[in-house]
């Protein structure tokens, strides 16, 4: 059974997500062979062909193809499928926004957010926020999935390099046109593959007080800056930061909960985690119930205290 | 220009569900049930289309069971102007979903069909960019905010990175993220004016569609239960416990 996993990158780097949902990809069948779709991305493919047990790596590049737009990527796919037992793809905005499409004409009933691979055709995924995890069989010839990439640990890199195919766009229906990305630079560790999250939530009060009281803890231990919704939608914190059942969904080795009240949708982006620590002044809030530590008081007394311990 | 709107009825996001004891799937009996908030979003995004002179007709539709025109009635209350209930028992999944709504999509010719980004229920996050893919249409996910001129809408997406602007050629299938806006509520008088407006139900055997599930659910299970944790009594105690037991730091 061969498998075409879709690369997640930015034309200049390969992301780590790619190397998680690989691991789930090799289960799947014997033979996974990576799609690198973009504009410059020869860097990618290169980092993607010493991925460890990748049989080949697919690069087609074009102008419309630099963001990944829906219509020309899932034509693209569309297009090589016919060689493929399966088509996986990691569970990120890109990967959401083409794979069911993909599936759509392809006639198959898509596979979402995978975090068990039980069989080649029956996975594991989970339903409602994740209070109830489905075991599901495919009946489809060909199975289009996504995986929960915080499931599965990164596929290490190998010593030596596979070849790269240069393959051919399949053209753009010319249905869309990418305007521009609004992306804040950062430093800090990539949220969904970061080990440490330190997040934040409603009780932060201002977005001045998020970044005085949350950001030196997370630079303190190298940690990315998680929000829940309430912190996103009252503007304390960007959009790409938010943790949960419409956030990204982390499992980091220390996820630290600060004034965040632990709502079954944020629960769904981080109960996953090896361990949580909540901080919050409410000693009956529902995260407590899923921490490992808990400390019950004000968080702008504790948190910076906290960073002054460490 | 028409919009099109589905919506679709899932347990109320504040319900804690159950997994059923023998595995055999989630227990819903007597458990509230709502129109999915994604969708709530849409028709509120659709009623303000109409308000700013955009959007010249509402049409909701719903697929699922008779009890489905609840969730009709509400978006008939909020501002939609017609509504259709595509009748099935068992709950077609996203793909069918997709085909279904490309048969509603033929006969009701909208500019514009703007749906959920996904339902809580199945947490699927598929059947716009399937309805898209179908159709042939542009498709735009994710949307936290909508501005539309001419036979082009502008969307702004919310992606792994931040945000995303993209132009797309109308028609359009859109599907929309929390931020877009904060949807009204109806009013009494809005309630009982909805219970006159227009609501078709057709049996879905009539499009001729197989509806057949693709996907066979095996199990259901609850998830893993974390273990109970402990009360630290100060950070001086949390960052030794980080050290000493967790491993960490
Ligand atoms: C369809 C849908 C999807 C959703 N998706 C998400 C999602 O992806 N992610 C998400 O996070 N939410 C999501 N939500 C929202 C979710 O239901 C909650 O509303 C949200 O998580 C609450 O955020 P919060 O915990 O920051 O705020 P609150 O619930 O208001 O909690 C604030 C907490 O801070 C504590 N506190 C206050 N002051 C202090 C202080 N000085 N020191 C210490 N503690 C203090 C309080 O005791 C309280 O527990 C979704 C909701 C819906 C309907
Ligand atoms: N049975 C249904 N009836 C009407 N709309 C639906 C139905 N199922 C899905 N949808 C729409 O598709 C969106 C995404 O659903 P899903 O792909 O299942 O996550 C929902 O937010 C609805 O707008």
């Amino acid at each position: 059974m061969t498998i075409l996993l879709l690369a997640e990158h930015d034309n200049i780097a390969l992301s780590e997500l790619t190397a998680r949902a690989l691991t789930a990809a090799s289960q799947m069948g014997d033979a996974v062979d990576i799609l690198v779709a973009g504009q410059g991305a020869q860097g990618v493919a290169a980092t993607a062909a010493q991925l460890a047990g990748v049989r080949r790596v697919l690069l087609a590049e074009a102008p419309a193809l630099e963001q990944r737009l829906a219509e020309p990527t899932a034509a693209l796919l569309v297009a090589l499928a016919a060689d493929y037992a399966a088509i996986v793809a990691p569970a990120t905005s890109t990967g959401k926004n083409v794979l069911p499409r993909v599936a759509a004409l392809l006639d198959v009933m898509q596979v979402s957010e995978i975090v068990e691979v039980v069989a080649p055709d029956t996975f594991k995924r989970p339903i409602y926020a994740g209070n109830a995890v489905q075991t599901v069989r495919s009946g489809d010839a060909v199975k289009v999935v996504t995986v929960r990439t915080a499931a599965f640990a990164p596929t290490a890199s190998g010593e030596t390099a596979v070849e790269i195919v240069t393959v051919t766009d399949a053209g753009d229906p010319g249905l869309s046109r990418f305007v521009e990305n609004r992306f804040a630079a950062t430093d800090r560790p990539d949220l969904g593959a970061a080990r440490i999250v330190v997040s934040g939530g409603r009780a932060l009060g201002s977005a001045e007080k998020f970044r005085e009281t949350i950001l030196p803890l997370a630079d303190r231990m190298g940690a990315a800056v998680g929000a829940s919704r309430a912190a996103v939608d009252a503007g304390y914190a960007p959009n790409d930061w938010q943790v949960g059942q419409t956030g990204k969904v982390v499992a980091p080795d220390l996820y630290i909960a600060c004034g965040i009240s632990g709502a079954i949708q944020h629960l769904a982006g981080m109960k996953d985690a090896r361990i949580i620590v909540a901080i919050n002044k409410d000693a009956d809030a529902p995260i407590f119930q899923v921490a490992d530590y808990g400390l019950v008081g004000d968080l702008f007394e504790l948190v910076p205290e906290l960073a002054r311990q460490l | 220009m028409k919009v099109l709107v589905p919506v679709k009825r899932v347990v109320d996001h504040n319900v804690k569900i159950r997994v059923k004891g023998d595995g055999s799937g989630v227990d819903l009996a007597n458990v509230k049930m709502s129109i999915n908030p994604f969708d709530e979003i849409a028709v509120e995004e659709a009623v303000r289309l109409k308000e700013a002179g955009v959007a010249t007709e509402i049409v909701v539709v719903s697929i699922g069971p008779v009890q489905a025109q609840d969730v009709l009635r509400t978006a008939l209350a909020v501002g939609a102007d017609r509504a259709i209930l595509i009748r099935a028992e068992v709950m077609p999944e996203p793909l069918a979903v997709a085909k279904l709504l490309t048969a509603v999509v033929g006969r009701e010719q909208p500019g514009l069909v703007l749906l959920g980004k996904q339902a809580i229920d199945d947490d699927s996050n598929q059947t716009g960019q399937m309805l898209s893919a179908l159709l042939g249409w542009s498709q735009a996910t994710f949307a936290s905010r909508i501005a539309i001129a001419g036979d082009r809408a502008t969307v702004t997406r919310e992606v792994d990175g931040g945000l995303q602007v993209i132009d797309v050629a109308l028609p359009a299938v859109v599907s929309v993220d929390l931020r877009l806006n904060e949807p009204r509520y109806a009013t009494l008088p809005n309630i009982m004016k909805a219970k006159k407006k227009p609501l078709e139900e057709v049996p879905v055997g009539d499009f001729g569609i197989d509806v057949a599930l693709r996907l066979t659910v095996l199990a259901t299970e609850e998830p893993k239960l974390r273990g109970p944790g402990v009360r630290v009594a100060s950070a001086a105690e949390l960052v030794d416990k980080l050290k000493a037991e967790a491993g960490i730091l």
